[in-house]
């Protein structure tokens, strides 16, 4: 047997800081043959970034390798030379980073970086290092080669700077590519592209690939292997099918619950959270580092010493789970307890918005707009939205960045206001009125969630005061003893111990800080709420419990819900009615059954095919977009999704706004496409023939 | 990059003009303390009202101000009272004194700040950037009176190497330079060194930087291609605004040393009530620290490609 | 853990910020700095009970340090030009900077944080006005300005803490204004403001607090830089009438001497550089303490 790619034994790696050594990987075993893609699947703080940057060895200036050995082609790198290292790096073994702007050096032209490795590694003169680094970018499917090599870094959309990152690694073609997160920063659509290539490479280039990612969707996409990390340890490996079909330990399973699968709805398979949080590295658990939050906990036996990795089977690549459960528990027969949602009735209208535009101005400094005189130019931010949100109800709006999504929020909230149309809530317009001129029921009635954790409270005061300060403002209660009651009762609501009052919001995790934000919002029982992507910034075993969370208050207070979410999948979990927008306006509108089956908008079809699914007893049907989101500055006159769109008809496209047509009386689409020819679609998602998966219906008829 | 020129000096303009107000304002107003000024406190009113109708001090306002103003921008200021001779005849030659100084001052501070600044910068919490961090808070610690009297008990009293005044009585003598310019750099270059340090160990810290090691670049590039470039932008900026701070260090320096400069020159007309020459000095003055203010900022924008090219 | 075990549970304000304070002791330069300033404190609070002899008396001229004069006692800096005790003289100046040199930065502060807070959070015109002045402000150099107020309005404690508030102030204002313009985009913020709190309070409860940080290090450093420039003004004989003792007064009165006598004016300036020192030393130490959490 030939030598494997990256061979990687009792790997141990630490942090050093003020509060000691930090152990951030501990017993890593990984092995890598040559046209192989491994996957590292874990949430945030695991070691998946560590274990990356250790085969590169470079831990920073505090980080070390305590223990163990990484085998490239055979080589130890952890005893090479810093010569040695410095010839691996980049000719041998290369990387692509989460965030390709901060990847590249700002003030340095594309073809520049690019061709410096070429030029450092077999001392080809700058004019061959530049034809190269052309070719490349060719081969990144980049248009316009010449024109990005002569570009800065900020001149070219995300996507763009994540396969020139792709293009500089690929260079000097390298054995072993470690990709670290390669498409968390890039909306869906973009990131589909980016997997696609990736995948291709593979092919192509002939690299063996460490795919390191939190979402166990894309890694079933792109891996053959995949290793589940938690809390620095490997607590599950195997082939795909084997950790997707047979999975073996409690967290791998939780995970699976956590996370959104096609065919399935909050009505029959609510999304189960993991109860508790990840231990702090230094604060691990005795025995198990899953034990506390794990449902098979047996005192013990899992808290006594360290679990090993057991191996299922004598395969030379076995299964393998460090759980000493794992033959015991009944996977089957396993159902965390959940309480099951009932469907609701929506109630009266409370929000309707008609033929609502937000426009920014915006005027442009550089020299090319003064001559053309046109200096000023608008940002179209929103476009005619129109739609209706009931009591009860929740109503989800969709789309990729800059969609127009959060300044819609704004202009509801009273933070900026509308340039045209009209936004009834209980009855009143609002569309004109600043929060300023809002009366004191109109503003208690409307209230917030926001999307970052740690900038939702405000860390100079304590949580039981943020929350009392709401409810003194809005004159829910005066007397100091009721207030603070009520603060306790809303602790309850959300679920956090009463004496977090106390807390500072730096000594809460994220998922805590949501939780105070959902508390807060709440307070002066406002008849809607509107949520600005409240879990994407959470961990995957945490976003559950919050949006669980938030679904259970609204249900209990009658609250309307208006979730704005950029993942169409988690949106089926929790809407009623989903609202899909493109580019500042409505492409598509309808109840989640509705959007999710045929006749799609083409545009939600493409984007319900970009979301990752973790569910191997699914197939899907591929579309890949062509290019980037066009800036909100320059919408087209027609179709705004004319530029990318897959089913694109000709010349009308590009030219005349799209009809709504109508398949069900409030199911809307914006498109040119007879609605004969969008029902005639098949469905994105399909089961697997030869799944064995539930037997439910993959999509609504 | 035309208009933004234009733009730039425009507001330079404008800045200047708003400053000749206000110091227009404050020293002229009242022309009955200017006649004091100019002709001493034991003159008679008759005296001094004659002397008032005479200069136009019986104009409205507005018309003494832009007359002022036109005499400025001329490069007449007026007849100096302590000196008994033409303004501008005295200032000239002072400022290009104060010009030699500074531009010592700067060939030694520019150079010996970036380096060292840099060296610190690179490995964060070493002991080199400790003890260089530590030297530069230390001597930004001591005002420059302080370290001239320091400085003139070494080397003048008890080495006797070098001299105590710097009047250049006889003639340009470069070692009677020395001691004034060490110790406005020993003053000024304390905090050049730490903007350097602060923004290198910045840069040190950034994604690209990683990217350019983990490229396999050998150590000196990553530093000369990748970081400094970078990382020099903020301290090109600081060192422009530092003129702004050499001429008030001046005053003191020149003061102790008697050199012969703007600074000294400034002061003398202070404590002397010398009106047009305190209104000449502080206009020079304002018009040096704005047009470096102004090449500062259009400097910024050139080297940093993603203002100059737009986001 | 009932209710009202939480709410005394509750850790009184002063005692958070006390033990916030007692941070500084993780960075040993920032505990010198602290050092050296809780001496000068002491110095200056001491000066009635501790100084030999009272600062305006006067013994016999230019002693040497250690100079012992029976039965009045030891002058252990020694004596000044007028026969003065000079370790007295400097226990008295450390009152007088002591107590303009933070009267006169707090006062610069509560003018720049106003301006900042207004010009950062509401934009718009105020922002212009109050951003265009401080560079006009900003534009002269800095002794300049003194050199040219102080001439103008005379010599007076009053009047060196107004010309350092006015010409400290714009600087300040430029800081707190580049602090608010990132703090106003945080979600809080919004919060505040979709719950239809007014500007006062959100300027002064949601955000100046969360400013704090690099205010506290910035005004130590500015603490320093104004003992400087008291010194520099005394120096230039501008600063506080005599015969009262101010540092920088002491230095510009004995350089002419300084030659021969050098103790005269060589203790004035140790005894500023180390208190500029202490200042800059806790800066530092408080900018690195603030780092880590
Ligand atoms: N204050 C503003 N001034 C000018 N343009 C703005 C402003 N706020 C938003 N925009 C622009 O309006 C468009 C819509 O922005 P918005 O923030 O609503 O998008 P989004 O869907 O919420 O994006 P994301 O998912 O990234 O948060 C974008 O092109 C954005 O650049
Ligand atoms: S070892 Fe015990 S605690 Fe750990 S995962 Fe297995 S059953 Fe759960
Ligand atoms: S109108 Fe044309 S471009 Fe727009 S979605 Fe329909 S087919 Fe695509
Ligand atoms: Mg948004």
């Amino acid at each position: 047997m030939t030598v494997p790619i990256l061979e990687i034994k009792d790997l141990c790696l630490s942090y050093f800081t003020r509060a000691g050594e930090i152990p951030a990987v501990v017993d890593f075993n990984l092995t890598l043959n040559e046209g192989e893609t491994a996957g590292l699947v874990g949430e945030s703080g695991c070691g998946k970034s560590t274990v990356a940057l250790a085969i590169m060895n470079y831990l920073g200036d505090n980080g070390g390798i305590v223990g163990g050995s990484i085998k490239f082609k055979g080589r130890d790198i952890v005893t090479m030379s810093k010569e040695e290292l410095r010839r691996l790096r980049g000719a041998d073994i290369a990387m692509v980073y989460q965030e390709p702007m901060a990847a590249l050096n700002p003030s340095m032209t594309i073809g520049r970086q690019l061709a410096e490795v070429p030029i450092c590694h077999e001392g080809v003169d700058m004019a061959t290092a530049l034809k190269r680094a052309e070719e490349l970018l060719d081969a990144v499917r980049l248009p316009d080669a010449k024109r990005i090599l002569a570009a800065y870094p900020h001149q070219i959309s995300g996507g763009q700077q994540q396969r020139v990152v792709i293009a500089m690694a690929l260079l000097s073609k390298p054995s072993l590519l470690l990709l670290d997160e390669p498409t968390t920063a890039l909306d869906v659509t973009v990131e589909a592209g980016i997997v696609e290539l990736i995948a291709d490479l593979g092919h192509d280039f002939g690299t063996s690939n460490l795919y390191i990612s939190h979402n166990l969707g894309l890694i079933r996409e792109t891996c053959d292997r995949v290793f589940v990390m938690y809390s620095g340890e490997v607590v599950e490996e195997g082939s795909i099918d084997e950790v997707f079909q047979s999975t073996r330990h409690p967290y791998t399973t939780g995970l699976f619950s956590a996370i959104p699968m096609p065919g399935s709805d909050k009505y029959d398979r609510p999304l189960v959270p993991i109860r508790g949080q990840l231990p702090l590295p230094h604060l691990r658990p005795k025995g198990c580092n899953f034990g506390p939050r794990c449902d098979h906990f047996e005192a013990g036996r899992c808290d006594n010493r360290r679990i090993p990795l057991d191996r299922l089977s004598e395969a030379p690549r076995p299964h393998a789970v460090r759980c000493i459960r794992w033959d015991e528990i009944d996977w089957e027969a396993y159902r965390p307890d959940v309480t099951m949602v009932e469907q609701m009735e929506p109630g009266e209208r409370v929000l309707r918005v008609e033929e609502m535009q937000k426009y920014y101005e915006i005027t442009d400094r550089s020299f090319a707009a003064m001559l053309r005189g046109k200096n000023i130019r608008f940002v179209k931010a929103n476009e005619s939205l129109s739609f209706d949100a009931r009591r009860q109800q929740t109503v989800a709006i969709v789309g990729e960045s800059g969609c127009g999504k959060s300044t819609f929020a704004k202009v509801l909230m009273g933070l900026e206001t509308a340039t045209e149309g009209r936004i009834r809530f209980n009855g009143d317009d609002i569309a004109d009125l600043p929060v300023e001129q809002r009366s004191p029921e109109q503003i208690g009635s409307l209230q917030m969630v926001f999307q970052n954790p740690n900038e939702t409270l405000n860390p100079s005061h304590t949580v039981g005061s943020q929350i009392a300060r709401v409810i003194k403002k809005f004159g829910i209660e005066t007397d100091a003893r009721k207030i603070e009651q009520r603060v306790f009762k809303l602790l309850d609501t959300v679920k956090l111990p009463r004496d977090f009052a106390n807390r500072r919001p730096r000594q809460l995790s994220g998922g805590q800080k949501q939780r105070v934000g959902i508390a807060r919002a709440f307070a002066g029982n406002p008849a809607m709420v509107i949520a600005d992507e409240p879990v994407s910034a959470l961990d995957v075993s945490v976003q559950a419990a919050v949006t669980q969370l938030l679904m259970e208050i609204q249900r209990d207070h009658g609250t309307t819900l208006l979730f704005i979410s950029h993942d169409l999948s988690v949106v089926r979990y929790l809407a009623d009615r989903i609202v899909v927008m493109y580019l500042g306006q409505i492409m598509e509108q309808g109840t989640t059954d509705e959007v999710f089956s045929p006749p799609y908008h083409p545009y939600t079809e493409a984007l319900l095919s970009a979301v990752p699914i973790a569910d191997t007893s699914f197939e899907k049907r591929r579309i890949v977009l062509e290019g980037d989101l066009p800036s909100a500055m320059n919408t087209p006159p027609g179709c705004p999704f004319a530029s990318r769109c897959q089913r694109h008809l000709g010349d009308i496209c590009d030219t005349t706004p799209p009809p709504i047509v109508e398949p069900e009386p409030g199911h809307r689409i914006a498109c040119h496409i007879p609605l004969a020819e969008l029902q005639a679609v098949p469905p994105v998602f399909s089961q697997k023939d030869d799944g064995d998966g539930g037997d439910t219906p993959v999509v609504a008829a | 990059m035309v208009i933004f020129l234009a733009k730039r000096v425009g507001y330079m303009l404008l800045t200047m003009l708003v400053v000749s107000i206000l110091l227009f304002l404050l020293l002229e107003v009242n022309g009955e303390s200017v006649a004091v000024k100019v002709l001493g406190p034991y003159t008679s009113i008759e005296q001094r009202n004659i002397w008032l109708e005479n200069n136009g001090y019986f104009r409205p306002l507005y018309v003494r101000y832009f007359d002022w103003l036109f005499g400025i921008a001329t490069g007449d200021f007026g007849q100096s009272i302590r000196f008994k001779a033409p303004v501008s005849d005295i200032l000239w030659d002072r400022l290009g004194n104060t010009a030699i100084l500074g531009a010592a001052t700067y060939a030694i501070m520019v150079p010996v700040s970036l380096t060292l600044g840099v060296l610190a910068g690179m490995k964060e919490g070493s002991a080199l950037d400790r003890t260089i961090s530590l030297t530069s808070i230390g001597t930004t610690s001591v005002p420059e009176f302080a370290s001239a009297v320091l400085l003139a008990f070494i080397f003048v009293f008890t080495l006797g190497w070098l001299p105590g005044t710097s009047a250049m009585s006889g003639g340009f003598d470069p070692v009677q330079l020395i001691l004034p310019v060490l110790v406005l750099f020993l003053y000024g270059f304390g905090y050049l060194v730490r903007m350097t340090r602060a923004s290198m160990a910045e840069v040190m810290q950034t994604p690209y930087i990683r990217t350019a090691i983990l490229k396999g670049l050998p150590y000196r590039q990553v530093i000369l291609r990748h970081a400094l470039r970078n990382a020099l932008i903020a301290p090109f900026t600081v060192i422009m605004l530092q003129i702004n701070w050499l001429l008030s260090g001046v005053i003191v320096v020149e003061f102790f040393f008697a050199y012969k400069g703007f600074g000294a020159l400034l002061l003398e007309a202070s404590l002397n009530q010398d009106i047009y020459m305190i209104q000449a000095c502080a206009m020079v003055a304002v018009f040096v620290a704005v047009t470096t203010q102004t090449i500062a900022d259009i400097g910024y924008t050139y080297l940093n490609p993603r203002i100059r090219l737009g986001g | 853990m009932t209710d009202n075990a939480i709410r005394s549970a509750r850790p009184s304000k002063i005692m958070q910020y006390l033990r916030r304070a007692a941070l500084i002791r993780e960075s040993w330069v920032g505990s010198i700095g602290l050092g050296i300033i809780v001496f000068w404190v002491a110095m200056a609070l001491l000066a009635p009970l501790l100084a030999p002899f009272p600062p305006n008396a006067q013994y016999v001229p230019f002693m040497a340090p250690g100079f012992n004069l029976p039965p009045t006692g030891t002058f252990w800096l020694g004596t000044d030009h007028l026969g003065r005790d000079i370790l007295s003289r400097l226990m008295w100046g450390a009152r007088t900077v002591l107590f303009y040199a933070p009267l006169a930065t707090f006062c610069a502060y509560a003018v720049g944080i106003l301006m900042g807070l207004a010009a950062g959070y509401k934009r718009g015109w105020i922002d212009d006005v109050l951003s265009r002045s401080a560079d006009v402000i900003l534009s002269f150099p800095i002794l300049v300005l003194y050199v040219v107020i102080i001439t103008t309005f005379g010599a007076s404690g009053i009047n060196i803490v107004l010309a350092v508030t006015f010409a400290s102030a714009p600087g300040i204002m430029r800081i707190v204004r580049g602090l608010v313009l990132d703090l106003r985009n945080r979600d809080y913020v919004a919060a505040a403001q979709t719950r239809g709190e007014s500007s006062l309070y959100i300027m002064f409860v949601e955000i100046l607090p969360n400013a704090r940080g690099p205010l506290i290090v910035d005004a130590c450093l500015r603490v320093g830089y104004v003992i400087i420039t008291i010194g520099v003004l005394g120096f230039l004989g501008l600063g506080l009438p005599p015969p009262d003792p101010d540092w920088g007064g002491m230095v510009n009165e004995t350089r002419g001497m300084a030659m021969s006598f050098p103790h005269m004016t060589i203790f004035p300036c140790i005894a500023i550089s180390s208190l500029v020192l202490g200042f800059n030393l806790l800066a530092d130490g408080l900018r690195e303490v603030s780092l880590r959490d």
